[in-house]
């Protein structure tokens, strides 16, 4: 189970009011490399996978969530106040059609989310691998964010999460290290 | 109970919003929501014309939906 605690794991401000860069970052939301697709990858492939590591998907996969609800701050707040015609204006109007101003799980071009962004192959190595990927996307993602924006404040955040991408893959790194170590055989000399 | 065709709420504004606040929000709550199974004999719409430019043959039933144009006011 999970305890929730009613603040962001790092502050979003956003200077300008610019609906426009919600259009953007909602593919960190529902986008193939997004944060939701990490925090379901991760939390369901630590069902099966060696004891060793399963600590390190729960905690990763946990924080995905947290960084979800950071994006979902930057997105709401951006649109939050965009009437019917400024939503239009910041080529919003076909989100606007479907989901009026709410936030939805779909990538920057508008296609909705998918479990087939994901992956459990049963195989550690394989899954491990996969997660290594995904966060080299999430951070590459990140910075094609951080370069069409211009709010100085919203790419604080970026960048705070890009960082968490990066750190991310050292660990599980590690874990494919140790994976392919077999840490757990004693040793006989 | 109160059968108006729209609710307002009030949702949290920050000081720290970057776009000038829409205070007050709205949604429909048309009017199908309160009549439970249709009475019958309802009372019609005088004319045929009438009936089918409103889409309903029953006035308890129209909803005219008045569009959001821009800011509502508070």
């Amino acid at each position: 189970m999970w305890y929730y605690e009613k603040k962001l794991q790092y502050p979003v401000r956003v200077r300008d009011c610019n609906p426009r860069l919600a259009k953007y970052l909602i593919e960190q939301y529902g986008g193939a490399d997004g944060e939701l697709a990490a925090a379901l990858r991760y939390l369901n492939q630590r069902y099966t996978i060696p004891n060793k590591v399963v600590g390190l998907l729960n905690d990763i996969g946990t924080e995905e969530f947290a960084h979800l609800e950071m994006i979902a701050t930057m997105i709401y707040k951006l649109t939050k106040d965009a009437t019917p015609e400024e939503m239009k204006k910041a080529g919003l109007a076909p989100h606007y059609a479907n989901h009026d101003n709410a936030l939805f799980y779909h990538n920057a071009a508008g296609a909705p989310f998918t479990a087939t962004y994901i992956q459990a192959k049963g195989d550690p190595i394989a899954d491990i691998y996969e997660d290594i990927a995904a966060e080299e996307k999430a951070r590459a993602t990140y910075q094609w964010l951080i370069n069409i924006s211009d709010d100085p404040e919203i790419n604080d955040s970026l960048k705070f999460l890009r960082e968490r991408e990066v750190v991310h893959s050292q660990r599980f790194r590690e874990a494919a290290q140790i994976l392919i170590d077999d840490r757990g055989k004693k040793q006989f000399y | 109970m109160n059968q108006s065709n729209t609710r307002y709420y009030y949702p949290y504004i920050s000081p720290l919003d970057p776009c000038p606040p829409i205070v007050r929000k709205s949604y429909s709550t048309p009017p199908h929501l309160f009549m439970g199974f249709q009475p019958p004999n309802l009372e019609q719409f005088s004319t045929a014309r009438e009936a089918l430019f409103s889409g309903t043959l029953w006035p308890a039933l129209f909803d005219p939906y008045p569009p959001k144009k821009g800011r509502e006011e508070a």
